[in-house]
C-alpha cells in the first residue's frame, strides 16, 4: 500500500518505537483488506476491558513510548472504590484495574469509561473518517451518525488513536456502506423492549448490511442504541440503515445505492415473541437486578425513579450509567431515591467485570438487555430479560 | 515425500512447518481452553481438537474484539498457539490479534490448496514469502 513520507517515518520508528509498533499493525490490516493508502482520523474510540490481553497490549504499547495523537474515548472496567465499599475485591483485580487505569491514563486516553461515547462524550459528524471499537458503537456512529468507522477490535482502535491514521477499506469506502439485505418489519415495534428483541433477529438477518422498513417515524437514541447492541450480539453489524430515517437511507434507490437487494427477510412478531421467550427461561424467586447494558441514559433512570415512588428494592439492583449521567441524578435527585429505595446506581463498571463474575455466579437475575444476558451464561450467571419498567417492579416484588 | 507449492497472500509476517489441523467452523479463540490448547465450544467442527502448535486452516474469526485477542493472548501465555493460520474470509479483529500476537496469518490461497491438504499433513506456511508448501508421504 502507499505510505506518505510521514507514514513511512513512523512506521520506521523516527516517532519512537510505540508509534512504530501501531503503524506496523496497520499497514498489516490495510494489507489484508488491499488499502491503498491511510487516512486521518479525527475520533476513535478504544474498547477498553480491563482483561489480560487488553492489559498486555496497552503495556506493551505505553513501554515502548507510544502516546495518543487523536485522544481516544475509552470503554469502562469497574468502579474501583465503590466495590471496594461493598464488596470483597481481591488483590489480584485491584492491582489489574489499577495497572489499567494507569497504563490509558499515560497513552493519553480520555478516561470516559463509558460504552456509549456516541450519546455525549465523542460524536461525530457525517462522513467524518474514524476508528470506534465496541460493539454497540461502531453501528450507532456509522449507521445513526453517517460517520465511517470499521468494526476496529480494541487494539486497532488503539493504535489508530496512536497514529491518527486508519487503513482506507471496508466501511470507509461508500460501495460498501449501501444496504444489501432488505428487512421487513411486519411485527409493530412500540418500545425500547421491542427494539432489543427485533436487534436480536440478527440471525435470521444473516451477513450483510440490512435495511430496516416498517419501522416507526419517532425512535429515541435509547431505542436505536438498543437495536445496534443486539444486532452484534447475535452476529456482526457495521452497519444498518433504517428507512427514511437513518441519513443515508432516504430513499430505497439511495440505501441500496442503485441495486437491488441480496435477499428479502420478514420480521414479524412470532420471531420477536420466540427471542423473548430464549431470553424468559424460568419464573421464580430473583437474586438480583442488574441494568445498563450498554449504559442506561438519564431520561432511563427518570423512568426507574417514577416506577419506584417510595417503594424499596427487595433484591440487590445495580444500575449502570457513565459518570456524567451519574452527577445528573445526584443534581436531581434521583440518586437519593435509587439508594433510599437500597439500589446502587453506578458509573464506570462493565457488567463483564470481576464484581459480577464473583458475585453473581450460579444465581438467577434480571435485566433489560439480552446482550447482557448471552454474555453472562459463559460465566455461569443466569438471567430473565423483561423490560426496563418490569424489571423495576420485579426487583421491588422480588419474584417473577 | 512429495512437495506441492500453492500460492498465498500474507496477512501477518512470519514462517512456520507442523501439522495441519482444519476446521470447517469460524474459530473464536475464547471457546479454546489455553492450558491445553483444546477446543471446548460446544458442537464446533473441533470440539475436542488441539489447536497447540498446529497449522490451522479455518474459515475466518468470529466474536467480539475483546474475546478473540484475549483468547489468543492466554493460549500465547501458556505456549499452546497455533503456529501459523490459513483462512479464507479476514476480519479486523482476527487480523489486528493475529499480527500483535505475531502469529503468521495467510489467505487468498490456491483453490487447488483445499483439495490437497489433509488432517495430520504436514504443511509449511511462509507468509513472507506468500507460499505455503504440502508435504506428502508417498508409499
Amino acid at each position: 500500500m502507499y505510505l506518505t513520507d510521514e507514514e513511512k517515518r513512523m512506521l520506521n520508528g523516527e516517532y519512537g518505537e510505540g508509534t512504530a509498533i501501531a503503524m506496523k499493525v496497520q499497514v498489516g490490516i490495510g494489507e489484508a483488506f488491499g488499502a491503498k493508502r491511510m487516512l486521518e482520523i479525527s475520533r476513535a474510540h478504544v474498547a477498553l476491558s480491563n482483561q489480560e490481553a487488553d492489559l498486555w497490549f496497552v503495556e506493551k504499547l505505553v513501554n515502548a513510548g507510544a502516546y495518543c495523537s487523536v485522544p481516544p474515548t475509552v470503554n469502562p472496567g469497574f468502579d474501583l472504590e465503590y466495590f471496594q465499599k461493598i464488596t470483597n475485591v481481591s488483590e489480584e483485580e485491584v492491582t489489574m484495574m489499577k495497572r489499567t487505569r494507569e497504563a490509558y491514563k499515560k497513552i493519553g486516553a480520555i478516561l470516559t469509561y463509558d460504552c456509549t461515547p456516541y450519546l455525549g462524550s465523542n460524536i461525530p459528524r457525517m462522513g467524518e473518517i474514524i476508528a470506534f471499537s465496541e460493539s454497540s458503537a461502531t453501528p450507532y456512529v456509522n449507521s445513526v451518525w453517517g460517520a465511517r468507522s470499521n468494526r476496529e477490535a480494541s487494539q486497532s482502535a488503539l493504535c489508530a488513536a496512536v497514529t491518527g491514521k486508519v487503513p482506507e477499506y471496508g466501511f470507509l469506502l461508500d460501495e460498501n456502506r449501501y444496504g444489501n439485505i432488505l428487512v421487513e418489519v411486519q411485527a409493530e415495534i412500540k418500545n425500547e423492549y421491542d427494539y432489543q428483541l427485533l436487534g436480536f433477529t440478527g440471525k435470521k438477518i444473516g451477513h450483510g448490511v440490512p435495511v430496516f422498513t416498517g419501522l416507526p417515524d419517532k425512535i429515541s437514541p435509547e431505542e436505536l442504541m438498543n437495536l445496534g447492541a443486539q444486532l452484534n450480539t447475535a452476529g456482526a453489524f457495521s452497519m444498518f440503515h433504517i428507512l427514511g430515517f437513518t441519513p443515508e437511507a432516504p430513499d430505497l434507490e439511495t440505501a441500496f445505492g442503485g441495486k437491488k437487494p441480496e435477499r428479502k427477510v420478514v420480521i414479524t412478531r412470532e420471531d420477536l415473541n420466540e427471542i423473548g421467550e430464549y431470553f424468559m427461561p424460568h419464573g421464580g424467586k430473583v437474586d438480583f437486578a442488574l441494568l445498563g447494558c450498554p449504559f442506561l441514559t438519564i431520561n432511563q433512570v427518570g423512568k426507574i425513579v417514577a416506577i419506584l415512588k417510595g417503594e424499596r428494592f427487595r433484591v440487590d439492583t445495580y444500575i449502570l450509567v457513565n459518570s456524567l449521567t451519574k452527577e445528573l441524578a445526584e443534581k436531581m435527585g434521583y440518586l437519593k431515591v435509587i439508594e433510599n429505595a437500597g439500589g446502587h446506581l453506578v458509573k464506570d463498571t462493565c457488567m463483564d467485570q470481576p464484581p459480577f463474575w464473583n458475585n453473581m455466579k450460579g444465581k438467577f437475575g434480571i435485566t433489560e438487555s439480552p446482550k447482557c444476558a448471552f454474555y453472562s451464561r459463559r460465566r455461569g450467571i443466569n438471567y430473565a430479560v423483561l423490560e426496563l419498567q418490569e424489571c423495576i417492579k420485579t426487583a421491588i416484588k422480588g419474584v417473577i | 515425500m512429495k512437495e506441492y507449492e500453492f500460492s498465498c497472500h500474507r496477512i501477518s509476517e512470519g514462517k512456520a512447518t507442523g501439522k495441519v489441523l482444519i476446521s470447517s467452523d469460524d474459530i473464536n479463540f475464547y471457546m479454546v481452553d489455553p492450558e491445553e490448547g483444546e477446543v471446548v465450544e460446544k458442537k464446533h467442527s473441533l470440539e475436542g481438537e488441539k489447536v497447540a502448535s498446529k497449522i490451522l486452516v479455518f474459515p475466518g474469526g468470529k466474536g467480539s474484539s475483546v474475546v478473540q485477542a484475549d483468547g489468543l493472548y492466554q493460549l500465547s501465555m501458556k505456549g499452546n498457539k497455533p503456529k501459523a493460520m490459513i483462512i479464507k474470509n479476514p476480519d479486523t479483529v482476527l487480523v489486528t490479534s493475529a499480527i500483535i500476537m505475531e502469529i503468521p496469518l495467510v489467505d487468498k490461497v490456491d483453490d487447488k490448496f483445499y483439495d490437497y491438504i489433509a488432517k495430520g499433513d504436514t504443511v509449511t506456511v511462509d507468509a513472507d514469502q506468500e507460499k505455503i508448501i504440502i508435504y506428502k508421504n508417498i508409499e
